[in-house]
C-alpha cells in the first residue's frame, strides 16, 4: 500500500504538470470554497456569540414587567383601571413564587441634574435593589461596589454610576486630570451622594428606560426619601431555571391578578418583556442566517467539486491505455476506482486543507484585533467552532468523494480490449 | 492448457457487424511454445484477447487450464488474468511514472501478495531478466530491450502458466528482439506455455508450432499454409529490402 500511495502522489504530480492551469484553478476554487464556507459560518458564529453577550448586557434570562390598563371588567370593577405596583409587592412575589431566583423593582427619574466639581449633566436616576447587580449585569469596575443591603436599610446617599456618566463627570480614566470617582461626592438634585462604584463597560443591546452606562443608581429607599413616588416603574424577575420562565409568567399573572383584582385572561393588565423568548427568536434568526451562509459556501465548494470531477474525467481519458494494462494484469474494478477516487480526494484534500488553514489564520488574526471599534463590538470575533469544522470537512469530503466517484466509475467500465488498442 | 472449440467473435462497428473469428478450434498443450501468424485483420489479436480472458467469445467454448471460462464474471476473469496469465505487449505498456520495481510489483499488489514477499519477488524477477541494477529506473531511462524485459518480469510476477505475447519484438531492433526471444525460449524450457503473435518469420521459426490464421479461421490445409508462408516470406523480404 505504501508504494501504492507513492504512485498516487506521483500520478497527482504528473497530472499537476500536464493540467497545470486546470489543476491550479481547481485547487484555488476549492481553497476559496472552503474559505467561504468556514469563514461565513465562523462570522455567523461570532455574530451569534456577540449577540449573546450584548443581550446579556440587559440581563440574562430575566422578565421585565410593567403594569398596564385592564381591558376587561372584573368582579364589578370597570375596565380601564391602571395596574400599578407598590414596592411591597416585591416581597409578596418572592413569597408566592419560590421558583424565582430574584425579584426587584425600580423607580426611575429622568433628566435629573447630576454634578461634580462644577460639571453638570442631566441624566437618569434609578432607585434600585441590590439584586440588580446580577439581574441586570451592573457589575462594578475594580475598586468599587454595587448598592448593598446596608445602603438600603440606612437609606444611604450612595451612588453607583454608569461608565459614561463617569466619563462625563470625571473624565475618561486615561485622560489628563482624571480623578478616581470612588469616594468622591457628587450632587444629585443638589443632594450629596458618595460614589461607591462605576459600572464595568458592557455592551447592552436591549434597554427599556435608557442605557445603563449613563445612569446613576441609588438605593431604592434613598430614592423614596428624595422623590415622592408611590408606584414602581417596573419589576424585574429572574426565574431560577430558564425552562421555568413560562411557568413563572403564568404564576405572576395568577398572583398579581388576585392581588390587583383583574381577570387573569386580561393580557393588557400586565406587559411582560421576556428576554429569554427574545433571545430564542434571535437565536433562530441567527441559525437561519448560518444555514444560509453555509449553503452559499457549500455551493461555491460544489462548483469547485465539478472542477475536480472534470480533471478526473480528463485523467481517465488520458489514462485509458494504462487502465487497460492494469486490467490485463488482473486489476479489479475496485483497484481501478480506488486510484481515481484517492486522487480526487487528494486534490480536494490539498485545497481543503489549505482553505481550512487559511480560515484559521484569518479567524485568528481577526480575533486578535482588540474589540475597541464600534463595528467589531456588534460583529464579534469570527469563531471556528467544532461543529463548523465538522460541517466544512464533511461537505469537503462528500464533494471530494463524489468528484472522484463518477470519473472512477467511468474508468472501471473501460473495456480492456478497446483501451489496449488505444495506443 | 488452451482448448478452444468453435470460437466466434463478432463486433458491432457502427451499423456493420464484423466477425473477427468465425469458428476457431485450437488446442494448445501445456509446455508448448506457439506462434500465431497471419495477415492483418485475420483475427490474431482477437484470438489473443479471448485466450487472455480480456474478452469473451460471442459463441463457442473456451477451457483454460481445465476450467471453462466463458461464463465467468468480470471479477473472476480478473483473478484468472492475475494468477494464470502473463501479458507482454508490443508497446511494452509500462506505467511511465513508475519505476521498474513498481511496474513489476503491480500484478503482485492486485494479487494481494504480502509486502515483504512481494518485494523479494520483484527483486528476484528483475534479476531473472538481468535488470537487477535497474530497479529504480523509470521506463524513460531504459532502452527498448530493457523495457520489454521489465514487461516480461511483470508478466511473470504471479508465476503464470500461460504467457501471451503480442508481437513482443515488434518495437525492438533485431539484436534486442533476439535477446527477448532467447528469454522466451528459456522460460519455455522451464515449463511456461507461451502463445505469441508475430509478423517476424525468424521469430516464428524458433517456436515449436506455428498457427496460421486467415479471415478469422485457423488454416489447416497444408497447401494453404505453404502458400501463406510463401507469400509471407515474400512480404518480409519486400519489407526489409
Amino acid at each position: 500500500m505504501l508504494s501504492n500511495a507513492r504512485m498516487i502522489i506521483r500520478l497527482f504530480l504528473r497530472e499537476l504538470k500536464s493540467q497545470k492551469l486546470r489543476m491550479s484553478l481547481t485547487i484555488i476554487a476549492i481553497i476559496w470554497g472552503t474559505l467561504s464556507i468556514t469563514l461565513l459560518l465562523a462570522f455567523g458564529e461570532g455574530l451569534k456569540n456577540q449577540l449573546d453577550i450584548n443581550r446579556k448586557g440587559l440581563g440574562d434570562g430575566i422578565l421585565i414587567i410593567w403594569g398596564g390598563q385592564t381591558e376587561k371588567p372584573y368582579k364589578g370593577l370597570p375596565r380601564g383601571r391602571q395596574i400599578r405596583f407598590r414596592p411591597d409587592i416585591i416581597d409578596y412575589i418572592r413569597e408566592q413564587i419560590p421558583e424565582i431566583e430574584a425579584a426587584g423593582g425600580e423607580f426611575i427619574n429622568w433628566g435629573r441634574p447630576i454634578s461634580y466639581n462644577g460639571k453638570i449633566v442631566s441624566e437618569k436616576v434609578n432607585g434600585v435593589l441590590p439584586e440588580y447587580e446580577f439581574m441586570r449585569s451592573l457589575y462594578p469596575d475594580s475598586g468599587g461596589r454595587f448598592i448593598n443591603k446596608l445602603d438600603l436599610q440606612n437609606k444611604r446617599r450612595v451612588a453607583f454610576i454608569g461608565n459614561e456618566l463617569r466619563d462625563d463627570l470625571f473624565g475618561p480614566p486615561d485622560s489628563a486630570g482624571y480623578v478616581d470617582p470612588i469616594g468622591k461626592t457628587i450632587l444629585i438634585n443638589d443632594i450629596q451622594f458618595t460614589v461607591i462604584g462605576v459600572m464595568q463597560k458592557k455592551l447592552q443591546m436591549g434597554m427599556y428606560s435608557g442605557p445603563d452606562w449613563s445612569t446613576a443608581f441609588i438605593p431604592i429607599t434613598t430614592f423614596q426619601t428624595m422623590y415622592t413616588r408611590r408606584y414602581l416603574s417596573n419589576l424585574v424577575i429572574k426565574p431560577r431555571d430558564i425552562n421555568q420562565t413560562e411557568y413563572v409568567k403564568d404564576r405572576l399573572y395568577s398572583i398579581l391578578s388576585t392581588k390587583y383584582k383583574f381577570d387573569p385572561e386580561d393580557k393588557r393588565a400586565l406587559s411582560i418583556w421576556d428576554v429569554v423568548e427574545d433571545a430564542q427568536v434571535m437565536r433562530k434568526v441567527m441559525i437561519g442566517m448560518q444555514v444560509f451562509f453555509g449553503i452559499i459556501g457549500g455551493l461555491t465548494l460544489l462548483v469547485a467539486g465539478v472542477g475536480v470531477a472534470n480533471i478526473m474525467y480528463v485523467a481517465v481519458r488520458e489514462r485509458t491505455a494504462e487502465i487497460g494494462v492494469k486490467m490485463a494484469m488482473g486489476a479489479k474494478r475496485a483497484h481501478v476506482m480506488t486510484q481515481f477516487m484517492l486522487e480526487a480526494i487528494l486534490i480536494a484534500g490539498i485545497g481543503g486543507g489549505t482553505g481550512l488553514f487559511l480560515s484559521f489564520a484569518i479567524a485568528g488574526t481577526l480575533a486578535a484585533i482588540p474589540m475597541e471599534s464600534e463595528a467589531m463590538q456588534w460583529l464579534g470575533k469570527p469563531t471556528i467552532s467544532i461543529p463548523i469544522a465538522i460541517v466544512t470537512i464533511s461537505v469537503l469530503s462528500t464533494i471530494g468523494l463524489a468528484a472522484g466517484y463518477f470519473p472512477a466509475r467511468r474508468a472501471a467500465s473501460v473495456n480492456p480490449v478497446e483501451s489496449l488498442r488505444y495506443e | 492448457m488452451i482448448k478452444m472449440s468453435g470460437i466466434r467473435k463478432a463486433y458491432n462497428t457502427g451499423r456493420i457487424k464484423v466477425e473477427a473469428l468465425k469458428g476457431v478450434d485450437l488446442e494448445i498443450g501445456a509446455g508448448e511454445f506457439v506462434s500465431i501468424v497471419g495477415p492483418s485483420g485475420s483475427g490474431k489479436s482477437t484470438l489473443m484477447n479471448i485466450a487472455g480472458c480480456l474478452d469473451v467469445p460471442s459463441d463457442g467454448g473456451y477451457e483454460l487450464d481445465g476450467e471453462s471460462v466463458e461464463k465467468l464474471n468480470m471479477s473472476q476473469l480478473a483473478d484468472i488474468r492475475n494468477k494464470k496469465i502473463g501479458f507482454v505487449f508490443q508497446a511494452f505498456n509500462l506505467l511511465p511514472y513508475a519505476t521498474a520495481f513498481e511496474n513489476v510489483e503491480l500484478p503482485l499488489i492486485f494479487g494481494k501478495v504480502a509486502t515483504k514477499k512481494r518485494q523479494d519477488r520483484v527483486v528476484e524477477l528483475l534479476g531473472r531478466v538481468g535488470l537487477q541494477d535497474r530497479l529504480g529506473h523509470k521506463p524513460a531511462e531504459l532502452s527498448g530491450g530493457e523495457m520489454q524485459r521489465v514487461a516480461i518480469a511483470r508478466a511473470l510476477a504471479n508465476n503464470p502458466k500461460l504467457l501471451l505475447a503480442d508481437e513482443p519484438t515488434g518495437n525492438l531492433d533485431s539484436q534486442s528482439g533476439k535477446a527477448i526471444i532467447d528469454l522466451f525460449e528459456e522460460l519455455w524450457k522451464s515449463g511456461t506455455t507461451i502463445l505469441m503473435i508475430t509478423h517476424d518469420f525468424n521469430v516464428a521459426k524458433r517456436t515449436n508450432r506455428v498457427v496460421y490464421l486467415r479471415d478469422g479461421l485457423v488454416v489447416t490445409k497444408a497447401a494453404d499454409i505453404a502458400q501463406g508462408i510463401k507469400s509471407w516470406k515474400h512480404d518480409r523480404q519486400f519489407d526489409t529490402a
